[in-house]
């Protein structure tokens, strides 16, 4: 077997002795001297992981707000009379763009990223802190200027989160003239912060890992960031350059998106670009973006369910090459969200080959997933309870994406109903609900108490049926021909009373799924103080961030000495151990080794 | 617990749902009821697939859960089984991939008879081209767009003069014929989408794209634009109208030809 390990000891279990000292000395941290320092300009990855997590679900209310005007306006038109179509398309953008790349990138990458890869490493910090908090502020900087596009003259762009031009940038979209050029220079912001931190991500976990964390000894956690990070790396630049050329575009006159076109009667001074063109570039991006979401949540959501089934992940090896096989398949898969778009169509017949081949090891994922419960010891906890919430929507959205690629069954649904219905489920509702258990798993030790288990429940339940009824009859409008994007559907001959009627449920529902939310930010609040004590290890977890000396972990994480690793971080319910895990620093009791013979090739 | 009894109803639910649900494709106007059959190999494919793994996940919940006294197995991994799921849902990707790119190859080769029309779009309105008795289109381009000139045909070429232009009224089209639909916009991206055709594709200003169908029932069908084009989308509607050939015929001698349309203002140089 390879052994990808970079020195020291690995073999589990056989430890005798002192650990050998680490071969170079450690980096000193810098040290914050005053509040300022730690808690505002911080560079300590735990506070930035907060700044960015608080940030992040700031922003996420007013999408979360957004997308309850949009509601109202679909089931009810008319009925908020500051709803005029050119407002709704505004809504719909920010909403887009907001959940996307500001919520969703940010909190699993920027939040979840930094808070677990140094403690979940052994690590004190991130390898680059200064560059860690300038990515935070940058990040805050690209929020509060999409924010301002609110306020700016015209108010914000309203032409689709996919931006696409010419429509984009031309007089009669709303937002043309502020509105645009604020989103794409607050796009290149984030791109730009984003960077900075994800180059961090990647050499922390290349570089910062305590000695026997060999790579195949990570938990998948870390699997799915980094592999989700080195993608961000290699597809934001293509929105970057997009966002580039359509700002030239907007403000000097160039023509890369831009043909020749009439508008409004007259001859646009524009010629010989390409629409489609922008199309390439933002899908390139666009779609492994929709996996920079996704891994992260296969790898959280895989922790959470082997500790709370106190049982090690299923088929490990397997897990590790599909998250690193979808990470390298989801960029040759863009074009899938082109099939309709008018570019040659004989690249059809290899988008959807590739897109339906990467169905596989997704397929495996879930499986892997369902069998480590088969023959568990299953606590149906808070976090637990997501994670099974997860599963069920992500199953639902990723067997409608199997209609979406499959190309030919595209043409009748692109465009459609279905389409929103697929990605909320499987890029929306299956993340967050992923976010939300990871919250009520990792709270304990970020605050050192425990969050409320009864609002806990109330807000799963609320949160997983009711998004659920929200999106899964939304898939047969778009069957029906519904379109999207549509500011209201007026008198159309296909589509029947009853539809007005779903629309009408789907809003309700929707305006009380939102508003549970609530409870979940009062539970956070509540939870601060009055929340139970936790203990530094409340789930009996075998992932080092549960080891820390003190909880909430001090600055530098480990006190005097890093923890040395001596297995993986599955060993739930070893036959022959005392308790029903070893923590991977254990260098566990004298077994017999009965357990790594089980464990032999997995390490 | 409950959560593998709401499990359990979650999948029976949506699979009553899918069965009861009043919402479910329109009745078909076109040769495209390939397209109908692919989807619902898909709906039997990935439905059998939903309810057995959610199913088994319930059980799961059901059997393993929680009791005092109770130990995890320790199995890290079953080469196996994990093989043979993987072979299994090889198989289940491809029955599905393979007709739909069988389908797929003929959804984008025009049939040799196929007659022209070309489709424009512009901010928020369609118009159409139809050949005229030469049976042949002009060339056209963005650039000669003007007052009297609205789809901008090329005036030098001479297969263009006796088009038939419709602006902002109905299309026509003869049932049983094949016809291959090459769409146009003059400003931004449009997509013309007629639910009872099945299919669609975006028309993209300064280059031409197309697809085909055969109508295979008469009756007025509305078109949507189905491609986000500013504040008017919802607003951009149309009509197709398939008909018996007679009345086509009837019909499209009725439409003025793009000479026709220059005549006036010809017509008014001159004065």
């Amino acid at each position: 077997m390879v052994d990808v390990t970079h020195g020291g000891p690995i073999s589990g279990g056989t430890a005798s002795g002192a650990a050998p000292a680490f071969e170079v000395g450690e980096p000193d941290l810098y040290h914050p001297r005053s509040w300022v320092t730690k808690y505002v300009f911080s560079q300590d990855a735990k506070v930035i992981a907060i700044q960015y997590g608080l940030t992040a679900m700031a922003i996420g209310l007013v999408a979360l707000v957004l997308s309850w005007l949009m509601r109202m306006q679909l089931a009810f038109p008319g009925l908020l009379p500051f709803i005029d179509a050119d407002h709704y398309y505004q809504f719909i953008t920010m909403h887009g763009m907001i959940m996307v790349v500001y919520l969703l990138t940010a909190l699993f990458l920027g939040g979840f990223g930094n808070y677990l890869i140094p403690l979940m490493l052994g690590a004190r910090d991130m390898m680059f802190p200064y560059l860690n908090m300038l990515s935070y502020w940058i990040y805050l900087a690209a929020v509060l200027l999409l924010v301002a596009g609110f306020f700016v003259p015209g108010g914000p762009t309203g032409a689709g989160w996919t931006l696409y031009p010419p429509q984009a940038i031309l007089a009669n979209t709303p937002g043309q003239s502020w509105g645009i050029v604020v989103m794409l220079a607050s796009l290149m912001l984030f791109i730009i912060g984003f960077t900075m931190g994800g180059l961090n991500y990647v050499v922390t976990v290349l570089q910062g890992r305590t000695r026997g964390l060999t790579l195949m000894r990570m938990p998948l956690t870390i699997w799915g960031i980094f592999t989700a990070t080195v993608m961000a790396l290699l597809a934001f630049p293509a929105l970057f350059v997009g966002a580039v050329m359509m700002l030239f575009d907007r403000l000097l006159g160039t023509s890369f998106f831009m043909p020749a076109i009439v508008v409004t009667g007259e001859q646009a001074p524009y010629g010989g670009g390409s629409p489609i063109l922008f199309q390439h570039l933002f899908w390139f991006f666009g779609h492994p973006e929709v996996y920079i979401v996704a891994l992260p949540a296969f790898g959280i959501v895989s922790d959470l369910i082997s500790t709370h089934a106190r049982k090690n992940i299923f088929g490990y090896r397997m897990m590790v090459w599909a998250i690193v096989g979808i990470g390298a398949l989801s960029f040759v898969v863009w074009a899938h969200h082109m099939y309709v778009s008018g570019m040659n169509p004989g690249f059809g017949f290899f988008f959807a080959t590739t897109t339906l081949i990467i169905a596989i090891p997704t397929a495996l994922k879930v499986y892997n997933w369902v069998l480590t419960l088969w023959r568990g010891d299953i606590h149906f906890t808070v976090p637990m309870l997501f994670a099974l919430g997860f599963i069920v929507t992500f199953i639902n959205g990723g067997l409608t994406g199997l209609f979406l690629g499959n190309v030919v069954v595209d043409v009748p649904l692109s465009d459609t109903m279905f389409v929103v219905a697929h990605f909320h489920m499987v890029m929306g509702v299956a993340p967050i609900l992923v976010i939300f258990g990871a919250i009520y798993h990792w709270y304990p030790k970020i605050t050192g108490r425990m969050l409320d288990t009864t609002l806990g429940k109330i807000h799963f339940w609320m949160t997983f049926l009711g998004a659920y009824l929200i999106f899964f009859p939304m898939h047969y409008l778009g069957l029906l021909g519904v379109p999207r994007r549509y500011f209201e559907m007026g008198e159309t001959a296909f589509v029947p009373a009853s539809a007005a009627t779903l629309n009408v449920f789907i809003t309700i529902t929707a305006l009380v799924v939102g508003a549970t939310q609530m409870l979940f930010l009062f539970n956070l609040a509540w939870s601060l103080r009055h929340g139970r004590e936790a203990g530094g290890n409340p789930w009996r977890a075998t992932t080092l961030e549960w080891q820390t000396p003190e909880t909430p972990p001090a600055h530098g994480n480990w006190g005097a000495e890093r923890p040395v690793v001596y297995r993986w971080a599955y060993d739930y319910s070893v036959p022959g151990a005392p308790q029903d895990f070893l923590p991977q620093n254990d260098p566990g009791p004298d077994l017999a080794s009965s357990g790594e013979t089980v464990a032999e090739g997995v390490r | 617990m409950p959560i593998a009894i709401v499990l359990g109803l979650v999948v029976v639910g949506s699979v009553l749902f899918h069965f009861l649900s009043p919402w479910w494709f329109t009745p078909i106007a076109s040769n495209w009821g390939y397209i109908d059959d692919t989807i619902n190999i898909t709906f039997w494919i990935t439905g059998a697939v939903f309810a057995a793994v959610v199913l088994f996940m319930a059980y799961c919940l059901l059997r393993f859960r929680h009791k005092p006294g109770r130990r995890a197995a320790y199995e890290p991994e079953n080469r196996r089984l994990e093989s043979w799921l993987a072979i299994g849902t090889a198989v289940g990707v491809a029955a599905m991939l393979a007709p739909g790119l069988v389908v797929w190859a003929h959804f984008i080769r025009v049939p040799a008879g196929a007659t022209s029309v070309e489709v424009v779009g512009q901010q928020w309105q369609w118009a159409y081209r139809l050949p005229g008795k030469d049976g042949r289109l002009g060339a056209a381009d963005t650039r000669e767009v003007n007052d009297t000139n609205p789809l901008g045909i090329d005036p030098n070429d001479p297969n263009g003069r006796d088009d038939v232009i419709v602006q902002g009224g109905e299309l026509h089209l003869p049932v049983g014929k094949p016809v291959a639909l090459l769409l146009r916009s003059l400003d931004v991206v449009h997509d013309f989408f007629v639910p009872e055709f099945r299919a669609k594709m975006d028309m993209i200003p300064g280059s031409v794209t197309y697809y085909w169908l055969t109508p295979t029932r008469t009756g007025s069908f509305e078109v949507l634009c189905a491609e986000l084009c500013g504040v008017g989308h919802p607003y951009m509607r149309g009509t197709v109208v398939v008909e018996a050939e007679a009345d086509y015929q009837a019909w499209l001698a009725q439409q003025q030809t793009f000479e026709q349309m220059q005549a006036p203002a010809q017509t008014g140089a001159l004065n």
